[in-house]
């Protein structure tokens, strides 16, 4: 199964998982430099009820979700895989009111792992509030190549 | 009613379950605060939304790394008489197995409680408290 850039083929894995369905995480854009993903601006994702802002929580939902499609982009496939790793620095508090977009690019690959990183923003991406990396394992091995008939 | 008026009152009737309640993401989770003595523990109640692997099927990472991260600023809210919610400066999670589709529970030792900043070790787990499924660590602010 091969990802195309058209973003409109992701909609099904994002509707697969009830999850990022219930948090309505949707595909925005994809290149050969990675994805972006965006997660909307709802009341019930708010962490601080004084300020508006949303829960860092939210943000690692679509973190997470975006760093997995640009595993995918890069190796232009489904493969079963697990996160190992995230780490997010909040840079400052997200604006409220506001659809928030997460840009990832998986920068290096070897047969078990893939790294990630990226950052979260509201418009800008030169103006990013969270900045991420992140290790993501693959669960199921490549298939071996077929071994050389040996003599017996 | 601001937030520090309901940490007031929640404080005031030693009535923390409703400390869930105080904090609109926690509330979407179906975050439960367990408060017995000295200790505290949150539960994330499972539910079929919590899902992101539904062969498994597993919990969604950003389910349980959220819920970490919740349980986190919740238990500062009750060891400390902060006023606000204290802000994340960073938040790191090292996923050691798949959440299966069932209730998970979070430990929250505070491994430095500073002024300005404090450190948080947070361990989620499903079946025992000793074989973690989830941890965490984060940096808060203070304020």
């Amino acid at each position: 199964m091969t990802l195309p850039h058209d973003t409109t083929a992701w909609a099904h894995f994002l509707k697969i998982a009830p999850y990022t369905a219930r948090l309505g995480i949707e595909a925005v854009t994809a290149d050969d430099g990675g994805c972006v993903l965006a997660l909307p601006y709802r009341p019930e994702f708010v962490g601080d009820p004084d300020s508006g802002v949303l829960h860092g929580g939210a943000v690692t939902a679509l973190i997470d979700t975006t760093f997995g499609f640009a595993v995918y982009f890069r190796i232009q496939e489904y493969r079963p895989m697990a996160t190992l790793d995230l780490r997010i620095d909040y840079l400052r508090p997200a604006k409220p009111g506001v659809k928030v977009h997460t840009r990832a690019q998986c920068y290096k690959l070897t047969p078990e792992l893939a790294f990630v990183r990226g950052c979260s923003y509201e418009d800008d991406a030169e103006d990013p509030f969270a900045s991420c990396v992140g290790v993501f394992m693959f669960t199921a091995a490549q298939p071996a190549p077929a071994k050389a008939a040996t003599v017996p | 009613m601001s937030l520090s008026d309901t940490l007031a009152d929640i404080r005031r009737r030693n009535d923390w379950p409703l400390l869930a309640q105080a904090v609109p993401f926690a509330r979407m989770l179906g975050l439960r605060v367990d408060v017995k003595g000295e200790s505290f523990t949150c539960v994330l109640p499972y539910d079929h939304s919590l899902i992101g692997n539904p062969v498994l099927p597993a919990l969604h990472g950003g389910a349980v790394g959220g819920f970490l991260e919740c349980a986190g600023i919740l238990h500062m809210l009750w060891s400390t008489d902060a006023q606000s919610i204290p802000k994340t400066i960073n938040f790191s999670i090292d996923y050691l197995l798949s959440g299966r589709a069932q209730d998970t529970y979070a430990n929250v030792y505070v491994v430095k409680l500073g002024k300005r900043v404090s450190n948080l070790r947070i361990e989620a787990w499903q079946t025992t408290p000793d074989k973690p499924v989830v941890v965490a660590t984060m940096n808060l602010l203070m304020r």
